[in-house]
């Protein structure tokens, strides 16, 4: 993993020093809640329902042992002795004292961590795709480039105050795990035959109000001409994107309005324009950051099967919670954070530390989080597994649900969140308790439900194949569910089958819904293909057949 | 007597905006769209002559006069709006502009001064009870950057370097001042 070299790190740990002195200047009346606002959003720190909550980056979601040691420490003595993991591969305290975030933050620049640009209207953490580096559909790693990106974009003289927040993601397969077509920029890495690298640049896609799918406003970008391109792309945003509604401020908005062709060519002829006075990405550099990307010392193994003569559970576990790995006798590993009866993304200081401490036994101390608010060890030996396995269940990290219905995301929602309309938690609850028998999980297969307390969409349900928005009815908390989302290879926003339900209809409409996809599914076929095939009326008919409840 | 910070010193500003007291030869700002209407009369003022750019103008629309000018005042209506730190860097990189380049309005504060330094702009306009001691003082919070920026403020480490004549040119009113 990337290493910080001493002006890395006295970046951050003059960011921490200029945050003291912010939070000593607000405490002390010098700075209004207006003025100190901004500020500390750049910091990672909301002002929440309870209390401030501090959102900690994990840059494309890769952890060392040392750091996830460092936050189940920090959360044990600052917080409530857990964490959230988030959609955008980050880290949430939700119950931090403003007066230790300084104390905090300094922490987390001890083990080369910060919590700069994770909110505010600036280039937010740059996501990847979990798989990176070892998945064996992979054109080329994307987390060098999404290492030099978050360089780029760290404290970025012009582009520290845009009209909106700003969301890169990098992909580097053809499979798209990274759900790079509903960022602000998506990247998908290509290479020419001449075995150049590049870019298909895609901007505009988002979620919130308004959901959007990127547009390709360039077909290739070599890679020397990446962050000359980005700050044509930010520059055009930042001088034209709307600043008088928040709700239009985003660049999907400015794409629309402007349409596709016209914003391309302000795009390129800034691109053009600016090309000698933008930074540089000289290969001397690029070289350097895939210095630490390279991939682990292997052993050399050959595959076999680990479940042979083993148990069901184990089996079971084996099929739904490990991945291929490009390498022989080795498989990556969830870390499933979705226990049923336990809040989606969640995690405990004491998890946290046997999970380090396995990561550096059995995965070159290497941890990743997931947009999918899971962990993952990406590198274990096939032959720990069994062992791994029972660990994993021995600290309730083991349910073998990844890729199912109850492997949902979930925002906060209204238990903690200033922003939503409804809550998330006692829905995802009552859908685990619902769908608590495996056998039924595993028929049903592969679905993705996301879930979301109000429009900002941080549980991206746009893109579920069941998607469940919270809202606000006369004070009540009530749930649209929307059908048809995706966005893993193929990006399609989900299309709205009802009126919204009743808070306790949740779960039971999910299993009409469900019911109706194992009528009609065809030999093999996933749920959202048949929904794809058939369209929503069979749905909307089924799951709201006879159902006093809607309104 | 306004004051502002030019560089690394505290002065007084010597201009005058539009609009206030002006004797025949003082140095003047004029808004862009006033230069725009009246731009023989500008051009023929008897003293040096500055245009003030809102957040929503185009930097394009006064490069035909950079020629005539020796200060260009961008405005930052609040902290939030971001606008004209692109300007600034339109005005240095792209339109060579060498003259001063002042950030001024509410969102000129200690906290966006680094960056707005590193955008090109020499001299630092508050809004009035704006402590300026503090606003110099928050120039040296940081000694490094990832990006290319202007030379104002002195760098130890920096990572990525313009490819080519990217640098903002040292501006002239300043160049006694090390």
């Amino acid at each position: 993993m990337y290493r910080y070299d001493e002006l890395d790190q006295a970046l951050v740990d003059q960011r921490v020093a200029e945050f003291r002195d912010q939070v000593r200047r607000h405490l002390a009346g010098e700075l209004s809640e207006d003025e100190f606002r901004p500020l500390r959003l750049r910091n990672g720190l909301y002002i929440q329902r309870h209390a401030p909550m501090l959102r900690i980056a994990i840059p494309y979601g890769l952890l060392g042992a040392r750091q996830l040691r460092a936050l189940a420490a920090i959360a044990r003595r600052y917080d409530r002795g857990y964490g959230h993991f988030t959609t955008r591969q980050n880290l949430q305290l939700n119950w931090p004292a403003l007066a230790d975030v300084p104390d905090i933050l300094a922490e987390l620049a001890h083990v080369q961590m910060h919590a700069i640009q994770t909110s505010g209207n600036c280039v937010r953490n740059v996501t990847a795709d979990h798989l990176a580096g070892i998945a064996p559909d992979e054109i080329d790693d994307p987390r060098p480039y999404c290492e030099l990106i978050r360089q780029w974009a760290t404290l970025h003289p012009e582009f520290t105050y845009l009209p909106r927040k700003f969301k890169i993601a990098v992909t580097g397969s053809a499979e798209d795990r990274a759900a790079s077509e509903v960022h602000d920029i998506g990247l998908q890495l290509r290479r020419e035959r001449r075995g150049e690298i590049g870019f298909t640049v895609r901007v505009g896609g988002g979620l919130g109000r308004a959901p959007a799918i990127g547009q390709v406003v360039r077909e290739w970008l070599p890679l020397p001409e990446l962050f000359a391109y980005l700050e044509a792309i930010l520059r055009v945003y930042n001088l034209y994107g709307r600043r008088d509604n928040i709700h239009k401020a985003r660049i999907k908005v400015l794409l629309k309005s402007l349409g596709l062709e016209r914003f391309r060519a302000e795009v390129e002829a800034e691109w053009q324009a600016a090309r000698g006075a933008a930074p540089q990405l000289t290969s001397e550099e690029v070289e350097r950051v895939r210095g630490f990307f390279r991939p682990q010392p292997y052993e050399t193994l050959e595959d076999h099967d680990p479940t042979a003569g083993r148990e069901l559970a184990f089996k079971a576990w084996y099929r739904y919670n490990t991945r291929a790995h490009r390498v022989p006798g080795y498989r990556a590993v969830f870390v499933s954070l979705k226990a049923h009866g336990a809040v989606p993304g969640d995690m405990t200081s004491a998890q946290m530390e046997a999970v380090a401490a396995l990561a550096e036994r059995v995965s070159f101390g290497l941890i990743r989080s997931t947009h999918t608010q899971n962990l993952l060890l990406a590198d274990v030996p096939q032959r720990a597994l069994y062992e791994v396995w029972r660990e994993l269940a021995a600290l309730g990290l083991a349910m073998p649900n990844i890729g199912t219905l109850t492997d949902m995301i979930a925002c906060p929602g209204l238990d903690f969140c200033s922003l939503a309309n409804a809550g998330t938690i006692a829905v995802a609850q009552q859908i685990q308790q619902r769908f608590d028998d495996l056998d039924y999980l595993y028929d049903l297969g592969e679905i993705e439900i996301k879930i979301s307390g109000c429009m900002n969409a941080c549980g991206h349900h746009h893109v579920g194949h069941i998607g469940i928005l919270g809202v606000d009815k006369h004070g009540e908390e009530w749930y649209q569910i929307s059908l048809g989302g995706s966005a893993n290879g193929f990006t399609a926003l989900g299309e709205v089958i009802g009126p919204s339900v009743a808070q306790q209809e949740v779960a039971a409409t999910l299993e009409r819904i469900v019911e109706t996809y194992r009528d009609l599914r065809e030999e093999g076929e996933r749920f959202i293909d048949t929904v794809r095939r058939t369209g929503l009326t069979p749905f909307r008919e089924r799951g709201y057949a006879a159902h006093p409840a809607a309104a | 007597m306004r004051h502002i910070l030019r560089r690394r010193d505290i002065v007084e500003d010597s201009w005058r905006y539009l609009g206030e007291e002006v004797a025949p030869g003082d140095p003047l700002i004029v808004p862009l769209a006033e230069l725009r209407a009246e731009r023989e009369r500008w051009w023929n003022w008897a003293g040096r002559l500055g245009a003030r750019l809102n957040p929503s103008d185009r930097v394009e629309d006064l490069t035909g006069d950079l020629p005539r000018l020796d200060l260009v005042a961008v405005e930052f209506p609040n902290p939030g709006d971001g606008r004209g730190y692109s300007q600034a860097r339109l005005l240095r990189e792209r339109f060579r502009f060498r003259g001063e380049l002042r950030a001024v309005g509410a969102g000129v504060r200690q906290d966006q001064a680094f960056l707005l330094v590193r955008c090109g702009f020499d001299s630092l306009e508050t809004t009035a009870g704006v402590n300026l001691e503090a606003v110099r003082g928050a120039l040296h919070r940081y000694d490094v950057a990832y990006q290319p920026g202007a030379p104002q403020v002195g760098l130890r480490r920096q990572r990525f370097f313009a490819s080519g004549g990217g640098r903002a040119p040292a501006p002239e009113v300043l160049s006694n001042d090390g």
